[in-house]
This record gives structure tokens, sequence and C-alpha cells, in this order.
């Protein structure tokens, strides 16, 4: 009996998938629940287990394949699904201790780049024809290697959770500009042709449609953190025994939902078919995310609703959760209003592009101790060293003007500044 | 200072120049490391290229060339007896090996590799002593062990300078073009020189003590060219020794002995003696390291051709496998990157071997009588030239293609080829097997018509059931 396994719905609005990697191959026993195939969503990749034990009799799909909800990816033979998964047939056994003697087929170079990426020929899934290995299946298992890695390296102190300066990835009809022929850059120098993988790809669809549709303007500004900064190192390590960490970002998000709740043009989306303006009345906050795999966003809701402590322990786990791969796509939906903060890596002002259809973005950059002059409360000013941090607010003018995106930046500039403030005046 | 204390300190030293050494030595100067390449021959290049390949192949071209005249008679076209002056065939090949050892001086003087003339010998496992040279010592951080191998003797016989009793070496100097020779030894190198000396004039006696030539090669491959050595030599005896040998003042008095007993004395004007090769690891001080030797006397290496000593590296014939210079050549480089940090390490699916008799057998990868040994399954599909309008037309009918192909996945896992030019053949068989082609992919390619190449083609398509020039042995879906 011959079963065909089609690519499932998975989930709102997704109509196709990227085959990321091909765990099986035709006349490979499988059974039910072992890694079948790995997708890509614009979203985020998914692991198909297998639905039925049976043989493998054909993979309709290689890695790099655009699958369609619907398509037969696989084929399977259940005929001996019946017997017991513990004794498979003897001929197979045969064949087993054959081939596990043979070399894995791959050419010279590519045996010679696994070498070099410490990447086991044999654990490799080979997509190449007639079950070779090739150069992109070495990278590839050699990245999923990496990224299992990356778990670890975040347990780093130093690293905070928001490194990027765009928006997430959503589905666009702008795809990247391919009318302009370009030309043979080899004529100049060595090059080389790397893959434009799914989550990259969406990215730059979303960045070329948000770039094209919204009138962006920016408007930037410096905020002196010092006393923020002071009571967030005295609260850091109780946040941290909480599981969380209590970074500017936490901040941040409590103050512009606290500006969002006041200035509320700002959270909201414009709806030009209707010639409407959508005012949102919940405050669900995206935070960029740099991963090994690209940009993630993922959404904390009701930032209005938590405290603190509840946003650091939040925004902690989702990070850790976009870094592994394992946001859902529900999570990373809804947001209102996002937030970018490159502080961890440096870098002072710089634009934004908004996370359309959002209205704004807030993007932070890294505090630096810097000469201001400060005027006391008897008039006498000095010049004293103050934590400056460069804060920067991209809108769409179509929805609000420079005016109200100034007052908008000063509401934030005013909370952080004055974490007394922050407290009291948050909703 | 004293001329023979002079000391040098260097990152790496190369001990032997030949193919291993050179190559070991290039590749450590072009990845930045200070070398030194020492060895006691002036020119770099070793047996190989001094008494070895080049020689060999410099006269077997000539004995080609009188094969071919020859064979031309029945194609119509008549040449004369060829004059032999031996001492222009000297001049010649002296003037290839010339041309090639000093372009080899030149790229490794301009590599910035210090030339180190002399005969090395461990102290310990970082200091070298030399004899010979202006250098007494080297100093070094890693050290190659490339010193190669040299001919096997008889037991109660050796190679005396100017005797009639030869090694290949000797044999290739070619003093003379004896009336007759005795060549003790039936694999590759008894074979060429041979050939060689019977293409010269000489009346050539081959004695073997196995039961055929060329052990190790399938049978198939060995049967042409064993057809056209019985008409080349005066005569093959196979499991045949030589018991006694004497070298007198007009000839080689030799006793040899078959299964039956002793066939009596013939005298010879001269003598090779080719079976086999040793490794050349005496006189070395290895006692002062930590390198340790196997059964046969071959320095023990791991796949990245590191000794037990951690300083020390060995490449070529003296690291045991087989005796081949390219496989010396990788080796050699594999040393120096290694070395120099990389990640490198021997992992040839395919090392070809070609005999450069005539005709040529090459061969790749798995052989038959491996396959059978190891118990692999194999296809084994033929293509034999006859069929081949190529071979026709050069008069090489007699050459043969073979691929063996993985029956379960078509993947070709050994080519062996015999006849005309198989040395460049055999290339495409080394790529095929290296890339994890299947012999579809050999099929599917196209080869130039008419060429020998297409033999490789027609054995992959007989694999596939599709060939042209033969019948298909199962019937074809239409």
């Amino acid at each position: 009996m011959s079963t065909n396994f089609r690519l499932p719905d998975l989930g709102e609005g997704v109509h196709e998938a990227e085959i990321l990697a091909v765990h099986v191959a035709p006349g490979q026993s499988v059974r039910e629940g072992e890694p079948l195939i790995e997708v890509e969503t614009d979203k985020a990749a998914v692991e198909i287990p297998s639905p039925v034990t049976g043989t493998v009799s054909a993979v309709d799909v290689q890695k790099g394949d655009i699958a369609k909800v619907g398509q037969i990816l696989v084929s399977f033979d259940t005929a001996q699904a019946g017997k017991p998964p513990s004794a498979p047939p003897p001929a197979e056994n045969k064949k087993a201790a054959v081939s596990a003697d043979r070399p894995v087929p791959a050419s010279p170079a590519t045996r010679r780049l696994a070498r070099e990426l410490g990447v086991d020929l044999k654990t490799i899934t080979p997509t190449g024809s007639g079950g070779i290995v090739t150069g992109d299946d070495v990278r590839q298992a050699s990245q999923a290697k990496d990224s299992q890695a990356a778990p670890a390296a975040m347990e780093q102190p130093d690293r905070t959770e928001t490194p990027a300066v765009t928006v997430p990835p959503q589905p666009s009809p702008a795809g990247p500009d391919t009318a302009t022929p370009l030309p043979d850059f080899s004529q100049w120098g060595p090059i080389e042709r790397e893959p434009f993988h799914s989550i990259r790809r969406a990215t730059a669809a979303r960045m070329s449609a948000s770039w094209a549709l919204i009138p962006h303007v920016n408007c930037q500004d410096t905020v002196d953190i010092t006393r923020l900064e002071a009571f967030r190192r005295k609260h850091r390590e109780e946040i941290e025994q909480a599981g969380g960490r209590l970074t500017m970002t936490v901040f941040a998000m409590k103050a512009a939902a606290t500006a969002l709740k006041r200035f509320p043009r700002f959270n909201a989306s414009l709806d030009p078919a209707a010639q409407e303006i959508i005012v949102k009345h919940y405050y669900h906050i995206g935070i960029a995310v740099d991963t090994e795999h690209g940009l993630m966003v993922p959404v904390i809701r009701d930032v209005d609703r938590k405290s603190i402590r509840e946003l650091a322990v939040e925004l902690q786990e989702a990070t850790q959760r976009a870094r592994e791969r394992s946001t859902s796509r529900e999570e990373m939906q809804g947001g209102t209003f996002t937030i970018t903060n490159v502080g961890g890596l440096g870098g002072s002002s710089f634009s934004a592009i908004i996370n359309h259809p959002e209205v704004a973005i807030l993007g932070l950059g890294q505090g630096r101790m810097q000469p201001v002059v400060v005027t006391s409360d008897a008039g006498e000013q000095e010049i004293m060293p103050r934590l400056m941090m460069p804060i920067v607010l991209s809108f769409d003018h179509r929805v609000v003007d420079g005016a109200d995106a100034v007052r908008f930046l000063r509401q934030v500039i005013e909370l952080l500044e004055d974490p007394d403030e922050l407290f009291i005046a948050m909703v | 200072m004293v001329m023979g204390d002079m000391e040098l300190t260097c990152e790496v030293a190369v001990i032997g120049s030949g193919p291993a050494g050179y190559a070991a030595a290039f590749r450590a100067a072009d990845l930045g490391l200070d070398v030194a390449l020492i060895d006691p021959r002036p020119k770099p290049g070793g047996v190989c290229l001094h008494e070895g390949c080049i020689p060999s192949k410099t006269g077997l071209h000539l004995a080609e060339l009188i094969f071919d005249a020859r064979a031309a008679a029945a194609m119509g076209l008549h040449f004369a007896v060829p004059r032999i002056e031996l001492a222009e065939v000297r001049a010649w090949k002296k003037q290839v090996i010339e041309t090639m050892a000093a372009g080899l001086a030149h790229l490794s003087s301009r590599r910035g590799i210090q030339d180190i003339a002399g005969r090395a010998r461990f102290e310990d496992s970082t200091t070298l002593r030399i004899d010979g040279g202006e250098i007494r010592r080297i100093r070094c951080r890693q050290s190659v062990i490339a010193t190669g191998s040299k001919p096997l003797t008889l037991p109660g016989t050796s190679f005396r300078e100017g005797g009639r009793i030869m090694d290949s070496s000797q044999a290739l100097a070619l003093a003379d073009i004896p009336n007759s020779l005795l060549v003790v030894g039936g694999g590759y190198v008894g074979l060429e020189l041979g050939t060689l000396y019977a293409a010269l004039g000489s009346r050539v006696q081959l004695v073997e003590a196995a039961d055929r030539l060329l052990a190790g090669i399938d049978r198939d491959l060995v049967a042409p060219l064993q057809q056209r050595l019985d008409g080349l030599f005066e005569n093959i005896s196979l499991q045949t020794r030589v018991a006694a040998m004497q070298e007198e003042p007009n000839g080689v008095e030799v006793q040899l002995q078959d299964e039956t007993g002793s066939t009596g004395r013939t005298v010879f004007d001269r003598v090779l003696v080719a079976v086999g090769r040793r490794p050349n690891t005496a006189d070395l001080g290895l006692e002062t390291t930590g390198v340790s030797l196997d059964e046969r006397g071959s320095i023990v290496v791991d796949d990245r051709q590191q000794t037990a000593d951690p300083h020390i590296f060995a490449a070529g014939d003296v690291a045991g496998g087989v005796m081949l210079a390219h496989k010396a050549t990788r080796e050699g480089r594999i040393a120096a990157e290694v070395i120099a940090g990389g990640n490198s390490l021997f992992d040839v699916r395919a090392i070809p071997a070609v005999v450069f008799t005539d005709p040529q057998i090459a061969w790749c990868g798995l052989t038959e009588e491996q396959a059978a040994a190891q118990q692999i399954p194999v296809a084994v599909q033929k293509f034999p030239w006859k069929f081949s309008g190529r071979a026709q037309s050069m008069g090489a009918a007699d050459g043969l293609t073979k691929i063996l192909v993985n029956p379960e996945d078509g993947r070709i896992l050994g080519v062996g080829i015999v006849g005309r030019n198989a040395e460049g053949l055999i290339a495409e068989g080394v790529l095929a097997i290296e890339m994890g082609a299947l012999a579809e992919d050999l099929a599917l390619s196209l080869h130039p018509h008419p060429t020998l190449s297409e033999t490789e083609a027609e054995a992959a398509e007989i694999f596939l059931g599709s060939p042209t020039h033969i019948l298909p042995k199962k019937p074809q879906p239409r």
C-alpha cells in the first residue's frame, strides 16, 4: 500500500514553505514520528515528523524547493507497516551493512570543506543527484550545528537581546529587485555566490515594501539615562533571579507603551483602501532580535498591563526562542509598535525602517558617558559626565506629523530620564 | 668560524628532495614557513626524476617509436631498421632530466627554500646532523622524512657500480645494449625496462617467482600485454627463481630454478634485478626519535602523515603504501599543510597507477581482485577496443576498458584500462570516482569521436544496457 505525504497547512496565511532539509531518501525505512523533512515558512522553521511507519518510495522535493500547501512531498510504501518495527527485513540489514563501509559519495572539494567545517559526512542528508553530498549540504549541516551551539553563547552576560536595525518579515508583494541585470563581478576579483534564503528573502521583501509604501521621517535625540542605569544596575540581579534580564529595552517598552497611550496615532495602522486610520486599543510591542538565521521580531503582548519584572522575564524567554528558531508564527504577529535596540553592539544614531503596517519604530543606540551642561535648581550651569543614549523614532508621515513625533519622543525621553516619573506615569 | 660548524635554524626541515620532499618543501614555503630541503643530490627531483620515472619514460618513448615504426609495415608504411646511437640517446635523456631539475631548483630557490646538500641524520627529534655539506647541523621545529626507497637485492648479490648485475637505476644509465639480458622480476619495473631493452635490440628473458606477471593487477588487463611480451621477449618463465648468480668477466652466470628443480646454467651479458624496493630508513638516526617502523621497515604514519614522534612527519615511499610518485607528492603536501596548521588528510579514493609498457595498463579505485577478496558486490562491464574505430585506426584493437560499478546505485568504484594511452584515459576514471559519479554520469558525458575515451563511456553504457557499438545484454524498453 502506498501513502502520499503532502505539505500540511502550517497555520494562518501560510501557502508555501521552503524545503530546508530532507532527512529521508528513497528506499529508507522510517517509523512514525521520525523526522522527515524540515521546512521554513517566512516566519519559522518547522520539522515535520513522518506520519506513518513504512519505506520511503519516492521523495518529490529537494532542499531549496518551494512547496505549496497540499503538494506531495514524500511517498511511502506502507506494506510492511504491520511488521514489528524492531525486526526489519533481513535483506535491508545486509544492504545497510554493505553501504556502511562505503565512502560517502562526495567530491574531493566537498570532503575538504566538510573537514574544515568539522562536519561528519556520514551525518549529512545528501541532496545531490544519485545521493551525492554537495557543498551546500555540508554548509547547511555546519550552520545547523552552529545554531545548536548558539543558546550556550547567549549565556554571555554582556549580550543584549535586541541588536537589529530593521523590522520583521511578513508576506508582501514586493520582492527583491530582479529587473536590472548585474555585471559579471568576477571580472574584477574573486566572488562567491551564496543562497538568498527564506528569512533573508522575506526580510528583503518586507523592507522593500515598507520603504516603498511609507513616507519615512526620522526624528533623533539623546536621553540622559544616568539615573535609569543606576536603577537598572540596582535591580538587575533581582530580576536575574526571577529568570529575566533587565535591559534598557525593557524600560523602553514600558515608556513606549505609556507614550502610545498618550499619543494613540502612533499605535495605529493606515487603511488606505477604506480611507481610515485604525487605532488599536492594545499595546503589543515587537522587539527586533538578531539571530544566526536572520532578523526575528517576537511580539510581547499587553505591555501596558505587565510589570517591569514580568516584561524582563518574558522578553528573555522570547529572545531565547527566537535564537533557537522555536518562535511560533502567532508569537510574531499582532504587533502595534516595534523597538530595535542596537546598543548592545554599539552604534549611536541610525534610521530604522518601519515594520509595516505599524506607524512607527523606536530605535535605541549605545549609552555613552558624555560631557553635558547641567543647570541646577539654583540656575547654575556646570558640565557633568552623564550617560547619554541616542534615541531615534521613524514614523509614517501619512499618519502623524513631525510635531507629534517630537512630542511622542519627548514623552519617551522624559520617562527614561527619570525612573521615578516612569514608575508613576507608567500605565 | 670553521666551515664544519655552521648551524642552521629553520621551522621545517625536509629530508629528501624527491616528489614527496620537494612537494612538502614547496607547499610549506608557500604557506609562509621557513624551510630547509636536504638531499645529497645537488638538484631536486629524487629517484623519480634522476633515475626512475622520467628517464624510463624518456627511453620508453623511443621504444614506442620503434614499435610503431615496425607495426606501420602492416599498414603499408615501411621504415628502415632504426640506427640507435646510444651516446645521443643518453645525451637526450640527460637533457630532459637537466631541464626538469633546473626548473625544480629554480622553483625551490624562488620560494626562499634553503637547499642543503648533504645527508641528514637525527640527533634528536628536532636536531639533524648533516654530513657532506657546509651546514653541520639543523635545528627545526618540525621535519618531514621523505627519503624514498631503494631497490631490493637478491640474497648473496649486490649492485656494484659498473657491474653487470644492475638495479633499475643502473639499467637506466644505458651503458650499453647487451646482447642478452635477464630480467628478474615480473613487476612493472621489470616489464618496462625489459621492454626498453628489447626495443633497443637485446634478447630479453624474464623470470618471475610468482605464477603470473604484474601481481595485483586484474588478469584480463594483463592478458593483452602478456601476449605482446611473449613475442617481444625471448622467454618468460613464471614460478622460476634465481638459485645462484655469479658475475664473470664476460657475463653473468645464472642458475635458475623452477618448480621441477634446476634448469641449468645460462650466461647473460647483463642481469636486471627488479624484485621490489624497500624504504630508506637506515642511517637516519631514527632511534634517537619517537618514530616507529612497521614490519616492512616503513615509517608508521597516520592519515595526516604524522609519525609517532610529534615533531616528525613522513611522506612518500618511506611512509609505506604503494610506491608511486603522485601519491608521494600528495602526502608531502599534506604533511606541509598539517605542519602549517591546516586541516588536511589523505582521503584519496582512487590512486591511479600506470604501467608504461606497450600496451600500457592503467587502473584506479577498486580492482576486480580486491572486490572479490573484500566481498564487495560489483558489476563489471568491459568494452573491448576491437569495437572502437579509433583503436582500429591505430592498430591498437587489443585494448580493453572496464569499469566496476556498485550494482545497487550505479556508482563507479573502479576503472581498468589496457591499451594505447591508458595513461591519459585513466584520469577520467579518477575524476569519476573522486566525484562520486554514477555510470550514468559517465555515459551521458559526451565523449569526442573518434577517440579512445569513448571506450569509457561505452563501458558505462553497457552497465545501463544501452551501448551503441556493442549489442546490449538485455532487451531495451521502447
